[in-house]
């Protein structure tokens, strides 16, 4: 046990100052993003690629991540593939078909029959 | 484990190492619990994009709510991440006086991050934005607003309490050298919440 805790504590400290320093100029540009960038999609877009790689850096260094072994990688994993499932089975619903569906008029059809 | 039969006044111990986390079972079972907490999280934000995604007349969040205090939020919360590795990093190294410093610091962030979003969310209140009804737009914008903030919110809180009892047991130097397995565990908790924030500001603030 304390020659795995030993070997294992043994990874080199990442420069935390600098992944903080990293963060902020992330989130500064993060910022800039909405003012300077008209296209929805592109802002969109890159939004995403900013908040990922800063989520990234959290798990990664702050979290350890890169320095644990990988199964432990596959359980941090998991959720992110699940939440993959889970839009991609959202997407239905998001389609024009659902947005303009309106309920059709009461027909005949229901009327109770005479006995 | 044999020993252990035999001698039965030993102390209790962890039958075996956990192969994926070996300083200790605690830290495996965080990760697996963050794992689950990442599903909620998960579940609220694809909730939040398809309800945006199918409502017309969703507002733009950049003209409803303020981006500056929520960006100064942003940084307390990847400052007092910064601290708790510090305080990490004291503990590995046996500095109590700078465990507690950081840790007291972690803690600190914590606190005015809560005051400040108590503060955001009493402004949106006084403005008109409800759980029901905004002067926006889309009534759905101040319910998913509300949810995942308040969300998050809670965990920043229970982050708040758990680092404080850390603390306070770690204040004689409890968890200093090969004992400093809790203060990793409570910050991937903390990390954890930092992570969360990270994608809630950018999902609902920015986008």
């Amino acid at each position: 046990m304390a020659n795995a805790h030993a070997a294992h504590a043994d990874h080199p400290e990442p420069n935390y100052l600098a992944i903080m320093a990293a963060l902020t100029v992330l989130t500064i540009l993060e910022l800039m993003v909405p003012p300077l960038v008209s296209d929805k999609l592109t802002a969109g877009s890159l939004l995403v690629i900013l908040a990922v790689a800063k989520a990234l850096l959290v798990a990664l260094y702050f979290m350890h991540l890169r320095f644990e072994r990988t199964t432990l990688s596959v359980i941090a994993l998991t959720p992110m593939a699940i939440c993959v499932f889970l839009i991609i089975m959202l997407l239905p619903d998001l389609t024009s078909t659902t947005r303009t569906y309106t309920p059709a008029e009461p027909t005949a059809v229901s009327e109770p029959a005479d006995h | 484990m044999s020993e252990a039969v035999v001698d039965s006044h030993a102390p209790v111990q962890q039958p075996a190492e956990s192969p994926v986390t070996p300083e200790s079972w605690g830290k495996l079972g965080m990760w697996v619990f963050l794992a689950g907490d990442a599903m909620s999280f998960g579940g609220l934000l694809a909730g939040y994009g398809a309800m945006r995604a199918s409502s017309p007349d969703w507002p733009n969040p950049l003209d409803a709510l303020g981006i500056e205090l929520t960006a100064f939020m942003t940084f307390l919360l990847i400052v007092s991440s910064f601290t708790m590795v510090k305080a990490l990093s004291a503990a590995k190294h046996s500095d109590l006086p700078n465990f507690r410093k950081y840790l007291l610091l972690t803690i600190v962030g914590g606190t005015v991050f809560l005051g400040l979003q108590a503060y955001e969310w009493t402004h949106l209140t006084d403005i008109g934005m409800t759980m029901s009804d905004n002067p926006w737009g889309a009534p759905l914008f101040g319910t998913t607003f509300y949810i995942l903030t308040g969300f998050h919110g809670c965990h920043v809180f229970g982050g708040v309490v758990y680092l404080t009892c850390v603390l306070f047991a770690g204040m004689n130097g409890k968890f200093l050298g090969e004992n400093s397995s809790p203060v990793e565990i409570v910050g991937l908790y903390w990390h954890f919440v930092d992570l969360v924030w990270i994608l809630v500001f950018t999902f609902v603030y920015l986008l």
